[in-house]
């Protein structure tokens, strides 16, 4: 039994991470349709952000919790605006341009983002410090979940609430749901499109740097290479739980989360990856549009 | 065939000539044949071991030879090619070389070896590692001064069984070429020993952003110390979780985690975290007078199985000398039963040819360093 649930929490932490960067893929979808592949090298870039920024303020002597919050901000801030230069610069311009125009440039400014951290950085792996401490509380359970653990679950669960929140309930998320409907009709009734595309790039790349802070010093260590494979994961989620929809990218996220650790737990490590994909064909065959996804009917 | 009279008598003379010749010739010098790429893209590796081979014959010719008689080096080509190598072994058999040095990739040498063995000629490589070639029997003339593919799993498995007395390992790997095919003999080997049970066998997935459930999976099979096939990225990541749920279980990986970045990037997760390497050679006077020899004929550092060329030249006319003949059994037995002081201290050899001294050394993480232990 206990086993169980040490496997239960593996998935669980595993599912976090992969919803905290799932969610940023399917707000941008949601809006406008684009499966945004630099989105893995935001998250990346939150976590550089994070390392440059924790270093320096640890070294000007910050207590802790000033320097995991100042760190957050930082990053956050940092790979939003990457967010929105990336949107301003790749994809505004094909707004209108044959659909596999733009994910062809998001491609493109996928590798160009790593190769510019790969050159502006190092090519190597750098180690990560633990901006999470062991807390003393959570000594007893140390054995099944660590508190960094514990960190990604809750700062996600809270980031998933807040962002359920803002776009059910304020002016933004209601343009924003507008604009996902039907961007003309929107521009109609006097939405400022422009600005809502924005605000996507700009929230969810914030989500992203923050999970990338997480992640980082939940695993001590990255390289320019950790946002393929991650956002790789994310994407798969995303799609899982319906791409365009933020409770089924959370919900993606966690059954391909739990799905990888009682995959390795009860049968080998070996088949993680081949668990979760026949999972996502299974789903897919029998809900096209994913768990929670809308299944769209095509104007011709 | 026909030939006219004349050819004939001219064709006998010459054959006289030469066979009178090459007894009064190879009385003169021992020759010693080097084998290996000299040219094409591996040449990299073959040339290193040509001038290893040329500084111990210029040093071993200064000190007056071998009970009087000069070394001379017949160098030849084989690309690195299994077709090339048995042309290139027919020749150096047909120019009467007393023993031979190479070849260097693990292929050729295959493919050379037995028209060696037919004429009864030893051969030492410097760089052909494929376990096979000592293992399989069929080669009773090979010898290496380079230590098997295999020999890191058994150096690893014998450490954990042996010094650390541990009964229950978890074997884990990242699922490429190097890192399961080392986890493959470590589980052979520790099937082989009898002494310990391998209680887990499973690849990760590198890259992936967290190895808890593996972890987990690691301690309810109880497992004492894991044996970890693959690189340092994934180590750190599955050492420093493991250290998080507060398992002390030893963790032990191989040359691709003896590297600085483990260290760094693990911390203090990483102390007391064993891993293989080669012995530490650079010290040692032997290696640095024709170190300092090569540099100052050439001009650069040399290159790959330097110092593995050096040991099989100096084992080779070590082993020739105290036999006082170029008789294959009279020297073979000198390689079974004396050690020669090499760059990698006094070495012999095992029955199959494999080196005695020449191999993985284990080292431990002490106070953020990797220190040897022993």
């Amino acid at each position: 039994m206990e086993y169980f649930i040490e496997l239960l929490f593996s998935g669980l932490t595993r599912g976090s991470i992969y919803a905290l960067i799932a969610l940023g893929y399917t707000m941008v979808y949601g809006i406008i349709g684009l499966i945004n592949f630099a989105h893995g090298e935001i998250y990346m870039i939150g976590a550089f952000t994070a390392l440059v920024v924790s270093t320096a303020l640890t070294i000007y002597g910050f207590p802790l919790l000033a320097v995991v919050v100042l760190t957050a901000l930082a990053a956050a801030v940092w790979a939003a605006s990457y967010g929105y230069t990336i949107e301003r610069l790749a994809y505004r311009p094909l707004r209108s341009a044959p659909r596999l125009s733009p994910l062809i440039s998001a491609i493109g400014m996928s590798i160009f983002l790593q190769n510019y951290v790969l050159l502006a950085q190092t090519s190597d792996f750098v180690p990560f410090p633990a901006l999470v401490p062991e807390f003393a509380f959570m000594e007893p359970y140390a054995h099944i979940v660590g508190s960094s653990d514990m960190a990604i679950l809750v700062v996600s669960a809270l980031a998933m609430i807040i962002l359920t929140c803002m776009i059910k309930y304020t002016r933004t998320g209601k343009a924003m749901r507008a604009t996902a409907q039907d961007q003309k009709m929107a521009l109609l009734v006097g939405i400022n499109v422009d600005n809502v595309i924005s605000i996507t790039f700009i929230t969810g790349s914030a989500l992203a740097a923050i999970g990338g802070l997480l992640i980082a010093s939940h695993i001590g260590q990255i390289n320019f290479y950790i946002g393929f494979i991650a956002g790789i994961k994310a994407f798969t989620a995303a799609v899982l739980g319906g791409i365009g929809s933020i409770p089924g990218a959370v919900l993606g996220s966690f059954i391909l989360g739990l799905t990888e650790a009682f995959a390795t737990g009860y049968v080998s490590s070996d088949y993680e990856d081949v668990f979760a994909f026949s999972l996502l064909v299974l789903i897919l065959i029998f809900k096209p549009a994913g768990l929670l996804g809308k299944a769209t009917i095509e104007k011709v | 065939m026909i030939f006219p009279r004349k050819t004939l008598s001219i064709l006998a003379a010459l054959t006289i000539g030469a066979a009178l010749a090459a007894p009064a010739f190879a009385s003169d010098t021992i020759k010693i044949g080097v084998a290996g790429a000299h040219s094409g893209d591996l040449a990299s590796y073959g040339i290193p071991t040509m001038k290893a081979t040329e500084l111990v014959v210029k040093d071993v010719n200064a000190k007056g030879g071998i009970n009087g008689k000069m070394l001379e080096v017949l160098a030849e080509d084989d690309v690195c090619k299994p077709e090339v190598a048995t042309n290139t072994a027919t020749k150096l058999v047909s120019e009467n070389v007393n023993v031979v040095i190479g070849h260097i990739c693990s292929g050729a040498t295959k493919a050379a070896l037995p028209i060696y063995r037919d004429a009864n000629i030893l051969v030492m490589s410097p760089s052909a590692t494929t376990p096979d070639l000592t293992q399989s029997g069929d080669y009773p003339n090979f010898y290496r001064t380079i230590a098997a593919d295999d020999a890191q799993a058994r150096t690893l498995v014998d450490f954990t069984t042996g010094v650390l007395k541990m009964t229950k390992i978890a074997v884990i790997h990242d699922k490429g070429d190097y890192g399961k095919g080392l986890a493959e003999y470590v589980r052979t080997f520790i099937e082989q020993g009898g002494k310990a049970k391998a209680v887990l066998f499973e690849g990760v997935t590198p890259g992936a952003v967290d190895y808890s459930a593996v972890v987990q999976k690691i301690k309810r099979s109880g497992a004492e110390a894991v044996i970890y096939g693959g690189y340092h990225p994934e180590a750190s990541k599955i050492v420093g979780q493991m250290r998080k749920k507060r398992m002390k279980t030893a963790f032990l990986g191989p040359d691709g985690v003896k590297d600085d970045t483990f260290i760094k990037v693990a911390g203090d997760k990483a102390e007391g975290v064993y891993a293989t390497g080669p012995a530490d050679v650079s010290k040692n006077p032997i290696t640095q007078k024709f170190h300092k020899a090569f540099i100052e004929a050439e001009g650069t550092e040399p290159g790959a199985f330097f110092d593995n060329a050096l040991s099989a030249a100096i084992a080779m006319t070590n082993a020739i000398a105290k036999a006082e003949s170029t008789d294959s059994a009279a020297i073979a037995k000198v390689l079974h039963t004396e050690t020669a002081d090499t760059p990698f201290g006094a070495i012999k050899f095992a029955d199959n040819g494999e080196p005695i001294g020449i191999g993985f050394v284990i080292y431990q993480v002490k106070d953020g360093v990797y220190q040897q232990v022993q």
